[in-house]
């Protein structure tokens, strides 16, 4: 008997090759179907932008990442490195009794508004690679360091109220961030269980289409790369759109220049 | 210009009031109107429910009588409907490709090349978007799923209805919504096509117009028996019937349809 | 309704029939064969169309979407160029299918994945099933996937005794409903949200007693009953998107996070995949992730996208799995003219554009795979007779908005031929008899000047029987036809005959 891979493989080569290549689609348009039995690749017509018209990190790109997060229910913040860490210090939430225990999350309000300083603190994870200064300031916030050597465990990770991150690279047009995995972003696990994600994003990584940020990424294509656009959202009941599901419930894109 | 009219079989057979409306508007737009005699049906029908063998004798048929078109015979051929044109424009070359007769499908696809849809023909073979007509009712105009997809005909019929005196053009909501007719679809799915004709013929009554009008009468055959159904009194007019109604010569808007007997779309003489 | 003049006659199909239909709590139950069940597609339509609730419910969520779509697409400049390019991409794919599978087996390999090949569906499920058992566990979280759903992966692991948990919340919706799903993108879309609270509260033990129809207290509902799942399990199964030859990195696109959750969390991931998700480069992504987020949600982009190649030391799960998935693809791919049926990227768009849909829904369909895509897909996969070539007016909306130009209304008039080819072959039931001697009859008349003159007279007869212009009543076949319009009176004189006696008096 041939194995599956040897059969499927022959099948599809007897597909393309008993192709009658004269046999036209039924074509309204002629557009159906036509591929030949040739195996060189074809030429693919690129006439959609390769980029956007604004430079990376321009005041019109991060006008639109703005106007494309908030669309999308994420909550930005302009800084500069100087402010960064009291601002960080401030997006972090209070502690919340509920988020301890596993399974019982509070279902009917994800409300992790920022608090003022003077409340208790909760606690955050970050991704070891994370520049120090950043959490330098968050003065009574629990801070916990992950990595893949040592990583938290996803019960430890339920129990955090917070994650920061650094990105790779945000696309302003789609309103996106992307991380890569590398060690000022972190483990995958580390922005996905926390409730709360606040990601930093350097304005100088701000591109305003998708292709470039494809070209960015596929240097390394091999990382685990995540593309976030705003918080966790379902369309599923009745397509309306209902943010804050499984993933972080409350996203904070911060924008440094 | 010299054009032959390619009727459409069931505008020959059972809405006579529209081809001869082309008459009309073509000969007091001063061109010539022949209609070649041998010819019959564009095979659409057969196509698209499948009967591709039995399309190959229509398709034929079709193709060498407008062959002549290729000559210079006659400068354009015109179809009073978006759907057969876009069955002669994308469907003949392919039926008769499939049948192996390639010389026949080269034929075919030359003949399309000359051949228009009525507002295609007079917008832009013609250059004439008002055609001097006369038609004082309120009017909403339904986009024809294969002259709006198909063709692409865009907002040529609305520019030659706007031009109409008198005429008041009525907005339809969904407008692009098909009407549920799809050929034997409305009767291999008969329930699912008259579900989609009730919703048609609500917006269609809810513009408050006396006429619906569009570029082919297989669609209008069928959201005018809804409209009829219903008892609306909204009447269905094919665009050439509104285009050929002058203050000489008014086209008035039929009980059914646009004057069955006849009367409405006399020749001038 | 009597099927006598519907369709090529469907073979008995397993699964309930339609007075399961939409509307009570329970579903239409799950089928023994996901692309084949339920009534043929003309009974199974009247069904849906006598359940006012759906009705209303799709075309609530159907006209909501259409205009989330045209919105972010009318802000895309180039969007015709990706459409171009995406297509290219596709066909190019199509064409170098066996060169591409084996690269990117090369290159997942070579990232610690393993690569496994299924022929059918009981291949597949018997690789997945094999490989849970081995895990020890006999609970294993789901990603949203049609290739899944396409093979009854959980009915087949659910005999092993093992339980596969949908975490989409539509597709938790359906499973917890006991119901199939009826669309590619939101597989509850025939339930409202009053339906939604109710499957909840009779059917999820942990759902607060107080639970009401807000859609954000569903969701949050379904966030709390998943979450101890998603931390807790050692095995995830996925579909994919998409795959990256030249890489070997997979892509699936989700929005609510359980993706990212079954992805990450677990130790093993299980992707299943169609042969045809393939795209030949990294930078082909940058083409797709345009098209799809926006012809499939009304998103400029969904909110979650996770890539991954093969294993990455460390972080998210240690062992990989790729299920690459025939199951009747090498079909399609032979057939050229239907071939670009697998150039779809399972976006949905043609669904929520297309007239009948609107108005029956998915489950008339009778196969995992609905609306206009499932129409020429589904006949495709199972080569067999089918009714789904003919439910479409042909009016095209599908094919003007499919992100790979996916010429759907074509395909259909290929399948039909190929339906009436088949049936030729075969005895034919009285239906296919009628329609083939009337089509023979027809042709004959149609195919020259003179008989058509002739033909052309006959419906005057008519007259006879109309009043005031119209004809409301006829006997079968034309009461098809005058069940629901009028027809109008044919005139008295042909276009032909008043065009000779014009010449004449000239």
């Amino acid at each position: 008997m041939t194995d599956a891979r040897t059969e499927i493989l022959s099948r599809i080569r007897g597909a393309l090759g008993s192709a009658d290549s004269s046999a036209g689609a039924a074509g309204t348009t002629g557009a159906a179907g036509t591929a030949g039995v040739t195996r060189a690749p074809s030429v693919v017509p690129r006439e959609y932008r390769s980029a956007g018209e604004h430079a990376p990190g321009s005041d019109a790109v991060l006008e639109v990442l703005i106007d494309r997060l908030v669309d999308y229910k994420a909550e930005v913040h302009r800084t500069t490195p100087k402010d960064l860490p009291r601002l960080l210090a401030r997006l972090i939430p209070q502690r919340s009794a509920e988020r301890q225990v596993v399974g019982s999350s509070d279902y009917r309000s994800p409300d992790v508004l920022p608090t003022t300083p003077s409340t208790p603190r909760g606690a955050v994870v970050v991704p070891h690679g994370i520049d120090q200064a950043w959490v330098s300031a968050m003065g009574g916030v629990e801070v916990r360091t992950d990595s893949r050597e040592a990583p938290l465990s996803a019960a430890e990770l339920d129990e955090v109220d917070a994650v920061v991150t650094a990105a790779r690279v945000a696309v302003a047009e789609t309103g996106t961030i992307v991380l890569d995995g590398e060690a000022d972003q972190g483990r995958r696990a580390v922005s996905l269980v926390p409730d709360v994600h606040v990601c930093v994003v350097r304005t100088d990584q701000v591109v305003q289409t998708v292709p470039e940020a494809v070209r960015l990424l596929g240097a390394d294509p091999e990382r685990p790369l995540t593309w976030i656009s705003g918080p966790s959202a379902t369309s599923d009941i009745e397509l309306e759109r209902v943010e804050g599901v499984h993933g972080p419930r409350t996203l904070h894109v911060v924008l440094l220049s | 210009m010299r054009i032959a009219l390619a009727a459409t079989c069931i505008a020959d057979a059972m809405f006579p009031q529209a081809p001869r409306a082309v008459v009309t508007l073509l000969e007091r737009l001063g061109h010539e109107v022949v209609f070649p005699a041998g010819q019959a049906c564009c095979g659409q029908m057969h196509v698209n429910t499948g009967y591709l063998a039995d399309a190959v004798p229509v398709v034929q048929n079709h193709v060498r009588t407008f062959a002549p078109v290729t000559d210079g015979e006659w400068d354009a051929v015109v179809v009073p409907s978006g759907s057969c044109t876009g069955s002669i424009r994308h469907q003949q070359s392919m039926v008769l490709e499939r049948a192996g007769l390639h010389s026949e499908a080269r034929a075919a696809a030359a003949v399309a090349e000359l051949t228009y849809e009525l507002s295609e023909l007079l917008v832009d073979v013609l250059g004439v978007t008002d055609v001097g007509a006369w038609f004082p009712h309120r009017v909403t105009y339904h986009p024809t799923c294969h002259s709006l997809r198909m063709l692409g005909v865009g907002d040529k019929p609305e520019r030659l209805l706007r031009a109409v005196e008198g005429l008041e053009l009525a907005p339809l909501a969904e407008a692009e919504g098909c009407c549920g007719f799809g050929g034997t679809f409305s009767l291999k799915n008969a329930e699912t096509s008259a579900a989609m004709l009730d919703d048609k013929v609500a917006t269609v009554v809810d513009t408050g117009a006396e006429v619906l009008t569009a570029g082919d009468w297989s669609c209008l055959m069928h959201i005018g028996g809804g409209l009829s159904r219903g008892g609306t009194g909204v009447r269905p007019m094919h665009l050439a019937e509104i285009l050929a109604s002058t203050r000489e010569s008014p086209v008035v808007p039929g009980r059914h349809g646009s004057g069955r007997s006849g009367a409405t779309t006399e020749v001038a003489r | 309704m009597s099927t006598f003049l519907g369709m090529p006659a469907a073979r008995d199909r397993r699964g309930p029939g339609p007075d399961a239909a939409p509307g009570t709590l329970s579903g239409v139950g799950r089928p023994e064969d996901p692309l084949h069940w339920g009534a043929s597609f003309p009974d199974a339509a009247k069904a849906a169309l006598d359940n006012g609730q759906l009705r209303r419910n799709l075309g609530k969520a159907t006209s909501t979407i259409r205009t989330k779509r045209a919105r972010v697409v009318g802000e895309v400049p180039d969007w015709e160029a990706l459409r171009d390019a995406g297509s290219a991409v596709k066909t190019d794919v199509m064409a170098r299918l066996p060169e591409l599978l084996e690269e990117l087996e090369r290159n997942v390999t070579a990232r610690g994945g393993v690569v496994h090949w299924a022929r059918d569906a009981a291949e597949a499920n018997r690789i997945v099933a094999d490989l849970v058992r081995a895990r020890d566990t006999d609970e294993v979280v789901k990603v949203k996937s049609m290739a899944t759903q396409e093979i009854g992966l959980n009915e087949a692991l659910a005999e092993e005794g093992i339980a596969a948990v949908e975490t989409d919340l539509a597709e938790l919706i359906v499973q917890l409903a006991d119901d199939m799903p009826s669309h590619i993108l939101v597989p509850a879309i025939h339930r409202n949200r009053t339906e939604i609270r109710d499957i909840f509260l009779e059917r999820m033990a942990d759902a607060p007693p107080d639970l009401t129809d807000v859609p954000r207290e569903l969701a949050m509902a379904a966030r709390a009953h998943l979450r101890r799942k998603f931390l807790s399990a050692k095995v995830a199964i996925s579909g994919a998107n998409f795959a990256v030859a030249d890489t070997g990195t997979l892509a699936v696109v989700e929005s609510e996070g359980n993706g990212r959750m079954c992805l990450t969390m677990p130790e093993t991931l299980i992707t299943v995949m169609g042969i045809e998700k393939l795209i030949p480069t990294f930078d082909d992504l940058e083409v797709f992730l345009q098209l799809l987020p926006r012809s499939s949600t009304g998103e400029r982009m969904n909110p979650y996208t996770s890539m991954w190649t093969g294993v990455t030391p460390g972080d998210g799960p240690q062992e990989f799995h790729l299920v690459l998935l025939d199951n009747g693809r090498t079909k399609v791919l032979a057939d050229e003219a239907g071939r670009a049926a697998l150039h779809c990227i399972r976006c949905s768009a043609c669904l929520n554009v297309c007239p009948v849909y609107e108005r029956v829904g998915g489950h008339a369909y009778g196969s995992v795979y609905p609306g206009p895509i499932g129409a020429i897909l589904t006949p495709q996969l199972t080569g067999e007779e089918s009714d789904l070539p003919y439910a479409s007016t042909l009016c095209g909306a599908c094919y003007e908005v499919c992100p790979v130009k996916i010429d759907i209304p074509s395909i259909l008039v290929e399948l039909r031929a190929r339906e009436v080819s088949m049936t030729a072959g075969s005895a034919g039931d009285t239906a296919d008899r009628v329609w083939s001697a009337a089509m023979k009859a027809a042709s004959f008349a149609m195919a020259d000047g003179a008989r058509f003159r002739r033909a052309a007279r006959v419906p005057r007869l008519l007259r006879a029987i109309s009043r005031n212009g119209v004809i409301r009543k006829l006997p079968f076949p034309g009461s098809l036809w005058t069940r629901s319009r009028d027809l109008m009176e044919p005139p008295k004189q042909t276009f032909r005959d008043w065009w000779d006696g014009r010449e004449d008096q000239r």
